[in-house]
């Protein structure tokens, strides 16, 4: 069924609710007697909690209760982090203990102190005025540079100098020779600047306790409700595995932030027991900035050995990475096995070396978004290389031609083997879109309109698809990262695939039915896709890292092979074949040689009714698969991104951006376009636009709103050109790599090469606004 | 408390609410038209957009109160007996929606765009979406959804 099958740009149907109004976003549930949850948060960036004196709060009117640290004290362990880093000692990560509520000590500006439960939220709110908490102010360090010096406060006293781990990859021996004989050395110290993830979906939570069935039922706005579950049972201790049910209904965005566990569906699930009725919290947009996890937040001092011919002879990386103040679920995770695992870029390098310091700050948590990692690798990789170029005078694509990986699969010094790839061909079809012969020409029209213009590259790789289970527990995961499906075909021939995937805006219900389509040669609108319930789909890890595809899909695929395995038998059964002798292909099993065939429906329904099936075979039709990666896949691509800058104001436009990406097999283009799309908007918006700042005098949030944090508008991104080369991922056996975050990873590189080549600097911090960007004109003289 | 009546969606519906209930939240709470979407705290992300007699409108900065005896158009009623209406068929057709949030809201500006503008360009489009944030889609198919609508509607 090639027209509803892979590579067919096929109509979303997920889309029908959404444009009508009718989708089921965790706030637009209500649930019979729910009550309301508000959190009381610290307006301290650091202190000590002397007492907290509830009791007008717990008065006021419509009040149900009132929950503090010192309530879930004894009944519910921390909020975890769940992989183990190991610092070069071989001693653990220093992990501070993060409680649900604050216990004796708040660390950052929106640390949670107390939940408040009312009748309705208004009620709750004004409660939450009522409590009197005396805090003994301590000084704070927001800075992630500074939270190590020996007069910082310390944030938690199983990490002295605030360091959780000093952590370091590759070899320092074989890179420090590599230097010594270097011709000559690029430089830079870079700032990946932290973010905030904004989903336009706030986090939400009802909790609700069944007492009749001593069961409990969250809803929640999560990328992974098994996940949710697992870690709320085995680890936080709110309620056995087997009495949780977790519903991720339509979710608005994750991008990441929506990963973890948090405090406050921790906390309602727990309280909705407490006082007999559900409890539903929806945060407000400026809790969202305080508490939903930051991202990015490196500072890095990084280097490139090269020859004189311009081939790299090593690279290494210092990098301190902010978690700010507690450990986020994943957090550990991001700045060293998905950061240092990428250094080595699209290039053939032959000794690399990297230290990462994770540090804690008065700052909200950090953890994944959108890249993690990753579009810090590249910065690094890219920013290195367009500079050299520059030093060395030699064009930016051809120093790059000169560095590219050619052989497959290739074995980097960062752990990363990459199976396959074409890194020449997305450069040159890159160029050709982006009419790169005449930049030069192009350059000198802006000139006479008082513009600058300029030009940056991006070849970016990545490491996605996550993961292959023993691989990543080796690493320290405490989970594995395969993925799970359960293909059941109906008696009428439909079918029901349960994916443990979850779509918070990539069209998973979609996709994943055109994947049925194609292998079973029915309509993909005969093909229902349900996930996001753990009462309905037996386990999943979710939906994040760009693994959907790579590693749902592929375990539909195992599950369909198995569907088809047992099709095929009774079909021969059926048609009194031999079994090899029977072959199935558009749907049809047709037996070789003759004239004989039997439609897939018409077996389905032979399997349910059962009256003449082989010896020894099980009525029904129906089977299931979890699939374990063997290996990361490697999209990787060219980005070029043009921009013009306004001499007299710094204002800085993106005139053309160009993305030619290698995803290997593409599914649905029309929606891998649309992730494309997406990740460059958000790059774009981290160079430009985006920026977290935090006061250093009182560790105020400063940017807690849309008044402050700028997001990118329409206006502020032009329509994009998007190509795609095909190496297909030799892992699997769908030769899928994943597309999701491609755009957020190289964007920011390719912005900031642009502009400071157009302003003729070597550096320009991110975010690039017009203020900054005046500024560097200003020193550049 | 004080009494609100109006028309939503062509139906007069009415209730009691607060001096200080905002008409997102009569919509969604009072109404159960749960369509329209609460995405920000500061009147910036537009996923609450509704038309307040024929014209766009924020419903988060709009009181409840001060809609009484007036035309209000969620994106429950865009589509016409059972029928879509371009605008909404054009998000479909160019993928202009991801994870559908701000999709309610974005589709109510965009109808209000075209209705005031015509056959807009893309320029012009990018401008007139400054009140309607997406992260998802990066914009380029919501403009050319945009575009294409702007030529199939009246």
């Amino acid at each position: 069924m090639s027209d509803t099958g892979i590579g067919a740009r096929l109509e979303r149907k997920e889309d029908h609710r959404f444009i009508t109004g009718a989708g089921q976003y965790t706030d637009d549930i209500n649930v019979k007697n729910q009550a309301y949850g508000f959190f009381l948060l610290s307006p301290h960036a650091h202190a000590e909690i002397n007492g907290i004196d509830k009791s007008d709060a717990e008065a006021a009117s419509g009040v149900l209760a009132v929950f503090t640290g010192d309530d879930v004290e004894g009944e519910l362990g921390g909020l975890i982090c769940g992989w183990m880093i190991k610092c070069k000692d071989g001693s653990d990560m220093k992990a501070g203990g993060h409680p649900v509520l604050a216990q004796g000590k708040v660390r950052y500006v929106g640390d949670h102190v107390a939940l408040i439960v009312a009748d309705s939220l208004a009620e709750a709110k004004a409660a939450g005025e009522l409590i009197n908490v005396d805090y003994n102010v301590l000084e704070a360090c927001v800075e992630t540079g500074k939270t190590q010096d020996k007069e910082a406060p310390q944030i938690h006293d199983v990490a002295p100098n605030n360091l959780i781990y000093d952590w370091e990859i590759g070899d320092k021996a074989a890179t420090d020779a590599a230097f010594k004989e270097a011709a000559h050395v690029t430089s830079l110290d870079l700032v990946n600047n932290r973010l905030v993830p904004n989903a336009m979906e706030p986090r939400a939570a009802i909790g609700a306790y069944d007492a009749g069935q001593d069961a409990y039922t969250l809803h929640t706005t999560s990328q992974n409700p098994h996940v949710v579950r697992l870690v709320m049972s085995a680890f936080i201790g709110v309620a056995p595995e087997h009495k949780l049910r977790v519903i991720a209904p339509d979710v608005g965005g994750g991008f990441g932030s929506k990963i973890f566990i948090y405090a406050e569906e921790t906390a309602c699930i727990w309280a909705a027991k407490k006082v007999g009725r559900p409890i539903k919290w929806v945060a407000e947009r400026s809790q969202s900035f305080l508490n939903d996890a930051h991202g990015r937040d490196h500072v890095s001092h990084v280097e490139l050995a090269l020859n004189k011919d311009g081939k790299i002879l090593g690279l290494r990386a210092k990098t301190v990475a902010n978690l700010g103040a507690y450990m986020s679920t994943f957090s550990s995770s991001v700045p060293t096995y998905l950061y240092a695992t990428l250094l080595s870029g699209q290039y053939d390098i032959p000794a690399i070396y990297a230290e990462v310091d994770a540090v804690y700050t008065n700052t909200a948590p950090v953890d994944a978004y959108r890249g993690a990692g990753r579009p810090e690798a590249c910065y690094v990789v890219e920013r290195l290389m367009e500079t050299a170029a520059r030093e060395l005078k030699l064009d930016p694509a051809e120093i790059r031609t000169r560095n590219f990986v050619s052989e497959y699969p290739h074995q980097t010094p960062v752990i990363m083997a990459y199976d396959t790839g074409d890194f020449n061909a997305s450069l040159d079809k890159a160029l050709k879109m982006a009419d790169y012969k005449n930049i030069d020409k192009r350059k000198a029209a802006s000139a006479k309109k008082n513009k600058l213009r300029g030009v940056g590259f991006s070849t970016y790789i990545e490491a996605c698809g996550i993961a292959p289970s023993a691989a990543v527990g080796s690493l320290g995961a405490g989970v594995g990262l395969w993925e799970s499906a359960e293909i059941r075909v109906n008696p009428t021939g439909s079918v029901v695939v349960f994916t443990g995937s979850h779509s918070h805006g990539q069209g998973h219900e979609t996709t994943f039915a055109q994947l049925v389509s194609e292998r079973l040669g029915m309509p993909a609108d005969q093909v229902e896709i349900v996930h996001g319930d753990t009462e309905k789909v037996q386990f999943g890890m979710g939906t994040y890292g760009s693994r959907s595809a790579a590693v749902g899909m592929s375990a539909i695929n195992v599950g369909l092979a198995k569907v088809e395995a047992k099709a095929t038998a009774l079909a021969a059964h059926l048609m009194e074949a031999d079994g090899g002798d029977v072959e199935f292909k558009d749907g049809i099993f047709s037996v070789k040689a003759t004239n004989k065939s039997m439609a897939f429906g018409e077996v389905a329904l032979a399997a349910y009714i059962a009256h003449n099936l082989p010896e020894g075979m099980e009525p029904g039709l129906k089977d299931a698969a979890f699939y374990d990666p063997n290996n990361f896949t490697f999209p990787a691509g060219c980005h070029i991104c043009e921009v013009e800058i306004d001499k007299d104001t710094g204002v800085t436009e993106v005139v053309n951006y160009v993305a030619v990406d290698d995803f290997g097999t593409v599914i649905n283009p029309m929606i891998v376009e649309g992730q494309v799309h997406g990740g460059i908007a958000q790059g774009i918006g981290q160079a430009l636009t985006e920026a977290c700042v935090y006061d250093t005098d009182s560790g105020q949030l400063v940017t807690g709103s849309y008044m402050d944090y700028c997001m990118p508008r329409a206006d502020n991104v032009p329509s994009f050109e998007i190509g795609f080369t095909e190496t297909k991922c030799t892992s699997n056996e769908l030769g899928i790599k994943g597309c999701g975050e491609a755009g957020a990873i190289a964007a920011p590189a390719a912005v900031m090469n642009a502009i400071t080549d157009a302003l003729g600097v070597v550096d320009v911090p991110m975010p690039a606004t017009s203020q900054t960007v005046w500024q560097a004109m200003q020193a550049a003289g | 408390m004080p009494k609100v009546s109006m028309t939503v969606n062509g139906r007069a519906v009415s209730g009691e609410v607060e001096g200080r209930t905002l008409l997102v939240e009569f919509l969604r709470e009072n109404l159960g038209l749960t369509g329209t979407h609460v995405g920000c705290d500061t009147s910036q992300c537009g996923a609450c957009v509704v038309h307040v007699d024929g014209k766009a409108v924020k419903a988060c900065t709009s009181l409840a109160l001060q809609n009484d005896g007036i035309d209000v158009t969620t994106i429950e009623g865009l589509a016409a007996n059972g029928k879509l209406h371009p605008m909404q068929e054009a998000f479909r057709t160019h993928h202009g929606l991801q994870c559908g949030f701000c999709t309610p809201g974005m589709i109510m500006s965009a109808v209000d765009i075209v209705n005031r503008l015509g056959k807009v360009d893309e320029a012009s489009i990018r401008k007139e979406l400054d009140g309607n944030i997406c992260r998802c889609t990066g914009y380029h198919n919501i403009v050319k959804a945009i575009e294409a609508a702007a030529q199939n509607m009246g």
